[in-house]
């Protein structure tokens, strides 16, 4: 099981993000997309999602192309980007329910509350989400991560909005992920303490074609 | 796949019940749209019997394009349609679960309030039950081709413009037909199973091709 990236290139509108990106995703392997603002880790991760095509280059999932096999790919992928897909309408329960239900797993009443529980939103289950905080919506949308058992997990900021007792749940949820055989891709200024497995940092700024890159003067 | 369309449905009515005033909204805008008319026209029994059954179909168009823009935009502008996309589940049977929630939600009310024109246009009892099928058979369509409208539209500043004109033309034969078999019905020697017919054909045209077309055009407004 692997994610590979060979060449892979990406445009937005008019300007060339990065070009000439190559690295590879292995079980028990975490990795850390950096870049200054504007880098393209937002863009290098809707592609790896396949909600955007790469101009250029390759993104292979168990040496397939995912987008030829899209199907069978986003069964083992979890994606949690800026925005926390919550309805405010919608208990934190409903919320989860619904959510997990999407990814096509299923599970019992009884496993969401107790995620609810260990993400810390215990005695807020029935509450609509729209009167909860930021960071507790946030953990509303990460509480999915304690009952996902995709392995490839890709999270675009996950610390932003929480405090520090849900920053240390977070990096051992992720942390607890990959040493148990996961794939993990963050963009994250946060580190996330690893017992095995290994680290891999990838640096965007590094790939930016000369057009794309910011000049200070 | 079926549960994931009955979820989907659940989850959407069960939104709207939580926010009912959205419901509403489309309703009285039918009812007063239609009950301006006569104040307009004048009340000759004869001329609002000939003008009901447009009048009623152009309301009824109206109507249900005010609720289109926002048929994905929340679901967008929080992330869940992100989230969808990347659900393994095909992307068509979503979007016709809520195209099915727009209709439960904008349509069938129409159908329900129609006997309303019948009694503000001196209509006879035949003509609207006519009225109540045809616009049962008709919204529907209304819900999905103006999904296809909404898909594209999405993202874009002032997208509730652009919806009505990208769509509104293509809900002429609707009009046609619909109110064709209204003022058919209203004649002695009246026959209203062409307009049937045809409008059902349109009925099965769009159930097959806007779920595709409207998932086609949702990747692309996410992109």
């Amino acid at each position: 099981m692997s994610l590979t990236v060979a060449n892979l290139q990406c445009t937005r509108g008019d300007r060339q993000l990065f070009s000439g990106l190559n690295f590879q995703l292995k079980p028990k392997q975490l990795l850390f997309l950096e870049g200054q603002n504007g880098s393209g880790k937002t863009t290098l991760i809707r592609t790896l999602c396949g909600l955007f095509v790469a101009d250029e280059g390759d993104i292979l999932w168990q040496d397939q192309p995912i987008q030829e096999h899209l199907e069978a790919y986003r069964k083992e992928l979890f994606y949690l980007g800026h925005l926390n897909a919550i309805k405010g309408d919608l208990t934190a329960l409903e919320n989860l329910r619904f959510n997990h239900a999407m990814s096509g797993q299923n599970c019992r009443d009884d496993d969401l509350l107790n995620a609810l529980e260990r993400i810390g939103l215990y005695g807020y289950e029935d509450f609509p989400t729209r009167q909860l905080s930021q960071g507790q919506k946030r953990r509303v949308a990460l509480a999915r991560l304690l009952l996902n058992k995709s392995p490839l997990w890709i999270l675009d900021e996950p610390f932003v909005a929480l405090d520090v007792a849900a920053v240390e749940l977070l990096q051992s949820i992720i942390s607890k992920h990959v040493e148990a055989g996961g794939m993990a891709i963050l963009t994250t200024h946060q580190a996330v303490p690893l017992t095995q497995g290994e680290v891999q940092h990838l640096n965007l700024d590094q790939y930016a074609s000369q057009a794309g890159t910011l000049s200070y003067v | 796949m079926f549960k994931t369309f009955l979820m989907i449905l659940k989850r959407d009515l069960k939104l709207a019940l939580r926010r009912r005033s959205e419901i509403f909204t489309v309703l009285f805008f039918f009812i007063i749209v239609v009950s301006l008319f006569p104040l307009g026209v004048g009340y000759d029994e004869k001329t609002l019997q000939r003008i009901a059954p447009g009048v009623a179909w152009i309301a009824a168009l109206l109507a249900s394009m005010l609720a289109l823009e926002r048929l994905f935009l929340s679901d967008y502008a929080d992330g869940t349609l992100e989230q969808m996309l990347l659900t393994p589940q095909p992307l068509s049977i979503l979007v016709l679960a809520k195209m099915t929630a727009h209709w439960l939600l904008t349509g069938l009310p129409l159908v329900l309030v129609a006997p309303v024109v019948g009694i503000l246009y001196h209509l006879e009892a035949k003509t609207v039950g006519t009225m109540m099928f045809m616009l049962l058979l008709g919204t529907p369509i209304l819900s999905m081709i103006g999904a296809i409208g909404a898909a594209l539209t999405l993202g874009l500043r002032g997208g509730g413009v652009l919806i009505s004109l990208l769509i509104l033309p293509l809900y002429i034969p609707v009009l046609v037909y619909g109110s064709g078999a209204i003022s058919e019905s209203t004649l002695q020697s009246g026959n209203i199973e062409p307009h049937v017919l045809l409008l059902s054909a349109f009925l099965l045209l769009s159930l097959i091709f806007s779920p595709w077309a409207t998932a086609s055009a949702l990747k692309i407004s996410l992109e």
